[in-house]
Formats: structure tokens, sequence, C-alpha cells
């Protein structure tokens, strides 16, 4: 099996996001692979240590986004491509673009595996274009994969609402990764000694055949949300609290 | 180019989702700002029951391919149909939920027509006579106001958000039934399987029951559970609970769980993480009970309830249930 795993570096979720002029205040905030990226990566190194194989990491981002890759390989892939550019940011179409571009050059690939979504830009729209863009099928949001021993199709449950499909695929094809797929590994020691010995590949966008990628998306501006009011603590015995809520949620607020 | 809005009306089992009624009320103003239609399109199998409610709630034509091929989703089958029927009509702005169906067929539409996507939008208006969409991003801490370069403008909407217009019974719209043009499908839904019987996904909820690490072990999840079927509630969880395997993800609200803005959202156990804050902040009346009166969610809640909720709990649903008994 050849298995190719999309990552991207995110702010961590216990980030506070600040917005100063219209943009993201990016000094301060710390970096990590993407949540549901990892449940993607632990997938393909659960199914190459299943049907063997190898497993690339593509990686889209800044410089400092080596830190994540470096993760990705310390957690078990064999190698990485990182496509260093700001490009995509907010984009999930101009992610995608460079995405395929990148993939069109791998060589064959019998699965390919992302994130539902990056928790920064929370598009969860980049691994479907792709599958679009490669005329790939696509399962997203998936919960639990079964590849067949002949590694030439698949079985995927993908989360909907109040329960779950249950959809068959041919490979190749391109399947994000769900909170409760797998549990992922933590790297071991000997994983983050070899991580900076594997192979890792830089390209410029004008490496993949790329100049200015059709954007999908223009940003406008970043804003702070409306603040709430303040909280309001409804004294009294647990019983006169108790009563005291369920009247104002029928009288004041009148959601009941 | 039209200067229509075309309103994707989701529907499973003959049912349609609440949110396409929704983007009914925010597409007519779309269509009165670029002065065109708000219309309407179904996909699916055995659905000539629906057009009268689509017309109804605002939509001044319906559009329907009707076809076995259509019963189940795939995100090919979908896109192939809809692809080619947008490529003929050439609406200005499609709308689709941001349901599990339309966050799986909006990507793939719109990278199958060759623009981008404005995903999960919150506010939607027009500017300049071309969109200008609000999202939420990481997780609703902060805001991202964007528009779309490309022809058909495409966004999807988040549920709960928009109010759904109310029907008027002597609304009428034209149904023009389309083709199915199912094509190739290669990712093939075999089987749907259902959550517990009656349970009400958080996604969906005008009311969530939430609890988190404060309920101490797993089966305070069934103090959750009483007070949600009194209000019709669906049971949410913080990522300690989930993590800590006494409830399932699908019931994850917070930065790695869903997004949710349900009418009410009774917090329980949950201190009020930055990452749960984000998922549920914009519900409109929030209720916390928690034992430490400094714990972060009584900031944001409108009532909040300083105890334990073993007390507090069953005291709340049974003045909840006495109300509604009125």
């Amino acid at each position: 099996m050849n298995l190719i795993v999309c990552i991207k570096e995110v702010p961590d979720t216990e980030s506070r996001i600040q917005v100063r002029d219209g943009q993201i205040v990016e000094e301060g905030l710390q970096y990590v692979l993407n949540p549901y990226d990892e449940y993607a990566l632990e997938e393909a190194l659960r199914w190459q240590e299943n049907l063997g194989g190898q497993v690339k990491l593509l990686c889209l981002g800044p410089e400092r986004a080596r830190e994540s890759i470096l993760k990705g390989l310390a957690m078990g892939a064999d190698e990485a491509y990182h496509v260093v550019a700001e490009t995509g940011q907010g984009d999930a179409y101009v992610t995608a673009q460079v995405l395929a571009a990148a993939i069109a050059r791998l060589g064959d690939y019998d699965a390919i595996f992302c994130g539902k979504q990056a928790v920064d830009d929370d598009n969860a729209a980049v691994g479907v274009m792709l599958a679009e863009l490669l005329d790939l099928p696509h399962v997203a949001v998936i919960t639990r994969l079964e590849i067949t021993p002949d590694g030439k199709s698949a079985r995927a449950e993908r989360e909907i609402e109040g329960g779950k499909e249950v959809v068959e695929t041919p490979l190749p094809a391109v399947f994000t990764a769900q909170k409760g797929l797998n549990e992922p590994r933590y790297p071991s020691f000997k994983g983050i000694r070899m991580a900076a010995r594997k192979p890792m590949t830089l390209w410029q966008l004008a490496d993949l055949g790329l100049g200015d990628v059709q954007p999908g998306v223009e940003l406008v501006a970043f804003m702070t949300p409306p603040a709430r009011a303040a909280g309001r603590v409804i004294p009294g015995e647990p019983a006169e609290a108790a009563k005291e809520v369920a009247r104002l949620l029928r009288a004041e607020a009148k959601v009941i | 180019m039209s200067n229509n809005v075309l309103v994707f009306a989701e529907q499973r089992d003959g049912v349609l989702k609440r949110v396409a009624l929704e983007m009914l009320g925010v597409g007519a103003e779309l269509a009165q700002m670029l002065g065109g239609q708000v219309e309407a399109l179904l996909l699916g199998a055995h659905l000539d029951h629906l057009p009268s409610t689509l017309a109804q709630h605002g939509a001044t034509r319906v559009y329907m391919a009707d076809d076995p091929a259509l019963a189940l989703y795939s995100s090919e089958g979908y896109t192939n149909t809809l692809a080619a029927w947008i490529s003929q009509a050439q609406p200005a702005i499609v709308l689709l939920g941001a349901t599990a169906l339309g966050k799986d067929l909006a990507p793939r539409l719109a990278a199958r027509l060759g623009v981008g996507l404005a995903a999960d939008c919150t506010a939607l208006t027009i500017d300049g006579g071309r969109l200008l969409a609000t999202r939420p991003v990481y997780a609703g801490k902060a805001l991202a106001q964007v528009r779309l370069p490309g022809d058909p403008q495409i966004a999807t909407v988040r549920p709960n958000v928009f109010p759904a217009p109310a029907p008027a019974a002597s609304k009428t719209a034209p149904v023009e039934r389309i083709a199915a043009a199912v094509g190739q499908v290669r990712a093939r839904v075999v089987e749907v399987l259902q959550a517990g019987a009656g349970e009400i996904d958080v996604a969906e909820a005008r009311i969530i029951v939430a609890g988190g690490r404060g309920l101490g072990a797993p089966e305070g999840f069934t103090l959750i559970r009483r007070l949600a079927q009194t209000l019709g509630a669906a049971v949410g969880a913080s990522r300690a609970a989930v993590d800590a395997g006494w409830i399932d993800h699908a019931h994850q609200v917070g930065q790695t769980g869903k997004t949710v803005t349900p009418d009410l959202y009774i917090a329980c156990g949950i201190s009020g993480a930055i990452q749960h804050l984000a998922g549920m902040k914009t519900a409109r009346c929030i209720v916390a009970v928690n034992k430490d009166p400094d714990a972060p969610i009584f900031q944001i809640a409108d009532y909040g309830i300083v105890g334990d909720l073993n007390i507090v709990l069953p005291l709340l649903e049974q003045e909840c249930r006495a109300l509604l008994a009125d």
C-alpha cells in the first residue's frame, strides 16, 4: 500500500485568538500538527503495518510547519514532502489545487488520508475538493475503515446526523478522518531520533508548475465575535435556584 | 448568469432539513438585493409532497430530480446532477446547508465548477453586487469575512442561525422536473446505521444538555439524559467526558467536536475550557450548573447555578417538567 497523508500545522486549540487591524495576531501562538491529521496519519500507519508499503507525508505551509512534519515522521511516516508557501491559508480551493499538483508528482498511491478539517480555517473542504480535482472517490468524516487484503477496495463508516453511513469504494480514494477513528500513537524516543534523518523534500510552488493559483476565496477581514453579556449567578438554595432558572427560561429567555 | 439564488433543499427519507427553510429566508433577501428570485432544488426519490412546503416558505420555483438512483445520497451522483443543472441555469448564488450531507457535497460541487467555497456561514449579504459572507474560524474564536471571486458563488449555511420564514399557505410555485444525471458512482452508501432511537443530534438540536468532567463518572450521563428527555433535547459532552470514554465522540461540542448554535445550552459539570466555549458560546441562552463558583463557564452563562449537580439537575428536571405540563 502506498499511502499519502496530507497534514497542516495549526495554532494549538488552547490558543486565544486575537484580531488586530482585520488580521489574526500571530505573535505568541503555539503551533501543532492539526489534531484531525493525527487520526489520518495513525490510520495510514496502521494499514501500512497491516498490508505493507510506504507512508508519505505532504504538507503545504510556511517554513515553521517543519516541526509538525517532523512529528509526523517521528510517529512513523517514511518520508515527507513540504510545499513551502504561505498560500492557501483560508482558501480550501487553493490548498486543494496545490496538493493535487504535488500528488501528481508523488507517483502511484492507493489511498490519500486527510484530517476532516483544519481547526484554524474550519473549512472542512480540502480533502473532498482534492478528491474531485484528482477524479477520485472519497469518504469524508470517517470513524472506521476496513481495507480489503488485496488493497483494491475499502469499506468506511462516516458520521451523519443521528447515525452513520456505511460506504464502499474502490481504491485509490480519499478519506478524511474524524475523531474516534483511532487513538493516535505518541512518537517513541527512537522515532523522534530517526525523524530528522528521514527524507524530506522541499518544494516551491514553481517546482510544481504552479504560478498564480486561481483563488477560490478572497479574505476581506477577520473580526472579533461579539462578546456575550456578563454571566449572572442565580442565588439561593438548590431548590430555589432551580425553580427560578426554570421560570426565567420560560418567562425571560422564552426557550422552553 | 442570472440574478437568482438557488437553495439546495436537503431532505432525508422524505423529510426536509430545517436549514433548507432557513436558507429560503436569507436566500429571498439576497435575491431581492440582486433583483432575482429564490429558487429551490430537490434531489431524491418520492419527493412529490415536498415542493408545496418549499413554496409556502418562499421558493418561487422548485426544481426536482425525483429518481430512485438518487434515493441514497452519494457525493458523486448528487454532484453530477447538481453541476449539470447549475451549468445550465447559471444561478448567481448557490446555498447548501452545512449539514453532514452539505459539507460532503458542496466542496466537490465547487471544485467541479472550478470555484471556491464559503463554508459554514453565519451571515450573508450583498455588497457591490457580490456575496459578502461571514464565517466563524478557529471554532468561533474569530470571524472571517470573505468574498467569492468565481461564479457561481457557493456557500454552505450553518443550521439554526437564520430564522425560517413563516409559511404562507397561499403561496405556490411551479415545479419543474430536471434530469437525474447520476453518472458513474464509485463511493456508494450500502447501509445507514441509526444511533439510539429518538436520539437527537447536537448539530440539529434546539436544546442541548451537556455534561463534562464534573459528572465524575459515566453514570452521570443518566442525569443528563433524563433532563434532555424532559426538554426534548440532545445530549452534548465536553472533550474531557469524551476522552474519558464516558460517551461517544458524536456528542462532543467544541473545537475538536461540533460547533453548535442552539436556543438553549445547559452545561453541567463543564468548567468552560476555551475549546469548549468556542463551540457553544453562540447559543441564544446558556445555563451553567457547576460546584466551582470560579469556573469560567459562569462568565458567559445567562443563568448560573452554583451547586452539586447530583442535587441540582433532578430539581431542575422536576421544575422544567412541571412548567412544560402547564
